[in-house]
C-alpha cells in the first residue's frame, strides 16, 4: 500500500516575495523610463526583455515552479514550446513576403 | 513521520483521512500534484489563446509601425503605469496569501485575499475610466468610431490598433472579472478556515491563475502603451 504523503510544503521566505517584487517594480519603471527616450531600433528589444524577465521571476517565484515537479516544468516548456512555434513559423510566413505594404 | 497505522482490512477499518480528501487521490500529497498540474495544462492553452492574438498584433505591428505609434500614444500611459504596479502588488498580496494558507494562518490568508481582491477591483476601475476617456474620444472601432486626429489614411489603420487594444485589454479584463469572482469563493472557504499545510491547493491554483493572469499584462502595457516611434509623441 502506498505510503501516506502529504504536500511538500515549500514555505518561501518572506523576503524572498519582497524582492521579487521590488524587482518587478522596478522592471516597470525602467520599461516607462526606457520608452521616453528614442533608442532607434532598440525600444522595442529593451521592453520584450524586461517584459520576460518580469515574466519569469513571477513564473519561478510567486508561481513555485522553482520547487514544481519535473513533470510540472515539462508541461510549462512545452507550453512555450508551442508559443515559440506559432510565433516562428507565422512570422517566418508573413515577415519574407515581398508585399506591397501602404 | 505519520503514525497512522494502516488498516489491512480496508472493509473492517477506515484510516482516518483529510475531509478535503478527494476519493479518486491515494493522499493529499498526489491530490495537490494533480490539481497544480491540471493548472498548468490549462494555463498551456491560456498561453497559446493570448499568443494567438498577439502573434496577430506583431504582423500588424510591423505591417503598419506608425499607426500603432499613433494609437499607442492616445492611450494614458501614466494609468496603464499605475495599472502595472497595482497588480504587482496584487500578485504580492496573492503570492502571501498562499504562504499564509501554507503555514495555517487563517487571518493572513482571509487579509492577503481581501487585499488581493482590492488591489484587483481597483484595476478593473482604472480600466473602465480608460474606456470611458476612449469611447469618449470616438476610439472604438465600428459605428462608433470619430476619432481623425492623424492623416486620413492613417486612421483606420489606428483603428486597426483599437481593435486589438479592445481586444487585448477586453480579454484581459474579463479574466480578472472571473478572478474576482473566484477570489469571492477562496475568500469564503479560507474564512471557514478550510486551508491548512495539508490542503492548500484551491488558494495555490488561485494563486497560479491570478498570477498568469498578471504576466499576460506585463506584456499588454509595453505593447498597447508604451510604442516609440514616428508620431509617438503627444498632441
Amino acid at each position: 500500500m502506498a505510503e501516506e504523503h502529504a504536500p511538500e510544503v515549500h514555505v518561501t521566505p518572506l523576503w524572498i516575495y519582497i524582492v521579487i517584487f521590488l524587482a518587478l517594480a522596478l522592471g516597470t519603471i525602467l520599461t516607462v523610463a526606457a520608452s521616453r527616450f528614442d533608442l532607434g531600433m532598440w525600444n522595442t528589444p529593451i521592453a520584450l526583455v524586461i517584459a520576460t524577465i518580469k515574466a519569469v521571476l513571477v513564473i519561478l517565484f510567486f508561481m513555485h515552479v522553482i520547487h514544481s515537479t519535473r513533470l510540472t516544468w515539462v508541461v510549462i516548456i512545452g507550453a512555450f514550446l508551442w508559443l515559440g512555434v506559432l510565433f516562428v513559423l507565422t512570422f517566418a510566413d508573413y515577415l519574407t513576403r515581398g508585399w506591397q505594404l501602404t | 513521520m505519520s503514525d497512522v497505522v494502516v488498516a489491512h482490512d480496508p472493509a473492517e477499518h477506515h484510516e482516518p483521512h483529510h475531509p478535503f480528501l478527494q476519493h479518486h487521490f491515494e493522499d493529499m500529497g498526489q491530490q495537490h500534484e494533480a490539481s497544480t498540474l491540471g493548472m498548468w495544462m490549462f494555463l498551456a492553452t491560456e498561453i497559446l489563446f493570448f499568443g494567438g492574438v498577439l502573434a496577430a498584433y506583431w504582423i500588424y505591428r510591423v505591417m503598419y509601425p506608425e499607426a500603432w505609434a499613433v494609437g499607442a500614444a492616445q492611450q494614458n500611459w501614466q494609468l496603464g503605469a499605475v495599472n502595472t504596479i497595482v497588480l504587482i502588488v496584487s500578485s504580492l498580496t496573492m503570492a502571501l496569501a498562499v504562504r499564509a494558507a501554507q503555514l495555517g494562518r487563517r487571518g493572513g490568508q482571509v487579509l492577503m485575499l481581501i487585499l488581493t481582491l482590492i488591489f484587483g477591483t481597483v484595476f478593473l476601475v482604472v480600466k473602465g475610466v480608460e474606456y470611458h476617456a476612449h469611447w469618449e474620444e470616438g476610439l472604438f472601432p465600428g459605428d462608433a468610431w470619430h476619432w481623425n486626429h492623424a492623416a486620413p489614411e492613417l486612421v483606420p489603420k489606428v483603428q486597426l490598433f483599437m481593435t486589438f487594444y479592445w481586444s487585448l485589454t477586453g480579454l484581459h479584463a474579463l479574466h480578472m472579472v472571473i478572478g474576482v469572482g473566484l477570489l469571492l469563493w477562496i475568500i469564503w472557504r479560507a474564512w471557514r478556515g478550510h486551508f491548512g499545510p495539508q490542503y492548500y491547493g484551491p488558494v495555490e491554483v488561485m494563486g497560479l491563475y491570478w498570477h498568469f493572469v498578471d504576466i499576460v499584462w506585463i506584456f499588454l502595457f509595453p505593447f498597447l502603451y508604451l510604442i516609440h516611434g514616428t508620431g509617438a509623441h503627444h498632441g
